[in-house]
């Protein structure tokens, strides 16, 4: 199992380690509904270091991003962030991830911790017709997500950069707590605002310390990735391996407002027909009626049992105070606006599909 | 972490209060700290006599569902009514509030056979 630079800061803390993709990563360090309450109301930092970084540079790097991503990767100008993915030759999805623009012909992929081996390798695999430089930086850069309404308050107090001049979905480059070449990108994975920022390992203790200290007067406090996953799933952003996987079409999951058509790419033309004709099978929200907690390979099923699709994540979600999922329904009961069922223990208990973020900021 | 001395415990992280012709089930503060913050308690048995290690419910915390199994044979008589409303007592009170049912034993010297305080302390390490 790997560490993070961070996995003794975290011990230290008291946290309750678990293996996740390979790291000893922190699940939580005191209560996941009060790290949960924490981000939505105040912030939260988490360690996400496990997350892979892999540059892309040199003459060919757009040509080659341009064909194994969704997304138009010619849209970024340098200091942009694009969602984006990988798809593969069967209709699914080897991987989401994050593009950064660097500079000219240079780009930053964010990719999950547990695809860090297969994408690399998918990657470099296209990348032969295009030649571009690929250096695989996930073990030597360190990520910390700094989420909440007070998050740019305390960030601030650690740079000179202006934070509130990086709009959702930018990113600057600059000194953070006395270290050069931060990455300080406005994006994350809660729907509280707030940053994800960057760093070489060698920085992390020191940053993760000095933004600990300038979080105290905000109630900032460490969050594990326990409540990383509520926050997530009550945005109803797809988690990899759960919502998303090499099976799962972008155009089903709902990620066809990161799949655009003006270009050449992977499985394209498959995905095209998924747009124009539809796809049997959608990735819905949905939130219960009955008493129940929904959770990931649960069948769901009409009134009379019959089996019309699956539970891809689910929860009992903190800030709305009742039970929530995501999970793929028949394209034809969607339309058709039946009630739908999740077989909980052998019992039928009756959701209802809603439209998503579950959770609304205000 | 808390083992009061005078409860009788399960391999599966169950304790028994024996209290004259009755007792109380519920599950220790290993198990809820293991679990995290508990949200909902189904407990449907209520009536029936069950075995040994048999399911009596189950308990669903934020990240897990994990199934409740009797430490002895026994009726299952009644059902905490607080945790309907407020299933944190499991968290927060494991041996006191957040007891679980409510049971008449079918075979008392089943009891002989649970962990005393000493020895679950070593199974689960502390």
């Amino acid at each position: 199992m790997k560490n993070t630079a961070l996995t003794n800061k975290h011990i230290g803390l008291g946290a309750k380690m678990v293996e996740f993709a390979g790291y000893n990563m922190p699940i939580q360090y005191s209560n996941l509904l009060l790290e949960h309450e924490n981000v939505r109301t105040k912030a939260g930092m988490f360690d996400v270091s496990h997350m892979g970084e892999f540059l892309v540079e040199g003459k060919g790097a757009l040509d080659l991003l341009q064909f194994v991503t969704s997304n138009d990767v010619s849209k970024l100008s340098p200091g942009k962030v694009q969602y984006s993915c990988l798809p593969n030759e069967q209709g699914g999805i080897v991987d989401d991830l994050l593009v950064y623009m660097m500079d000219t012909d240079k780009y930053m992929l964010v990719v999950n911790a547990s695809n860090i081996e297969k994408d690399w390798n998918w990657i470099n695999q296209w990348n032969e017709k295009f030649g571009a430089e690929l250096k695989n930086a996930s073990e030597f850069m360190s990520l910390l997500a700094i989420q909440g309404p007070k998050a740019t308050q305390i960030l601030q107090k650690l740079t000179k950069t202006d934070l509130s001049a990086i709009p959702y979905y930018h990113f600057a480059i600059g000194q953070f707590a006395g270290e050069d070449g931060v990455i300080i990108s406005n994006t994350g994975y809660t729907g509280a605002g707030g940053f994800e920022i960057y760093m070489k390992n060698e920085d992390a203790e020191k940053i993760w310390d000095a933004i600990m200290e300038a979080g105290k007067e905000f109630g900032l406090l460490p969050v594990g990735l326990g409540a990383r996953d509520t926050l997530r799933l009550e945005m109803a952003f797809c988690l990899y391996g759960n919502d998303i996987n090499d099976t799962t079409s972008p155009i089903a999951a709902g990620l066809g407002w990161i799949t655009k058509f003006n270009k050449d790419f992977i499985n394209k033309a498959n995905l095209l027909k998924d747009k124009e004709e539809g796809t049997p099978r959608k990735l819905v929200g949905f939130e219960m009626i009955d008493k129940g907690i929904p959770r990931h390979d649960y069948e769901i099923k009409d009134e009379s049992g019959i089996k019309i699709g699956v539970v891809t994540s689910g929860t009992q979600s903190p800030s709305l105070g009742k039970a929530i999922g995501m999970g793929y329904v028949n394209t034809d009961t969607i339309k058709q606006n039946k009630p739908i069922f999740v077989e909980v223990r052998g019992k039928l208990l009756q959701a209802k599909i809603v439209k998503t973020p579950f959770y609304i900021n205000n | 972490m808390k083992i009061p001395s005078e409860l009788k415990y399960s391999n599966d992280h169950e304790w028994i209060r024996i209290d004259g012709e009755v007792a109380y089930i519920g599950i220790t503060d290993f198990a809820q700290s293991e679990l995290g913050d508990i949200v909902f308690v189904e407990i449907e048995t209520v009536g029936e006599i069950l075995k040994k290690e048999e399911v009596f419910g189950t308990v669903e915390a934020v990240k897990t569902v994990s199934d409740l199994f009797l430490p002895v044979g026994a009726e299952i008589i009644e059902v905490n009514p607080k945790l309907e409303s407020n299933p944190e007592l499991v968290n927060h009170d494991p041996y006191g509030e957040g007891w679980m049912v409510k049971v008449k034993l079918t075979n008392p010297s089943e009891l002989d056979h649970l962990l005393d305080a000493a020895s679950y302390s070593s199974l689960v390490g502390v």
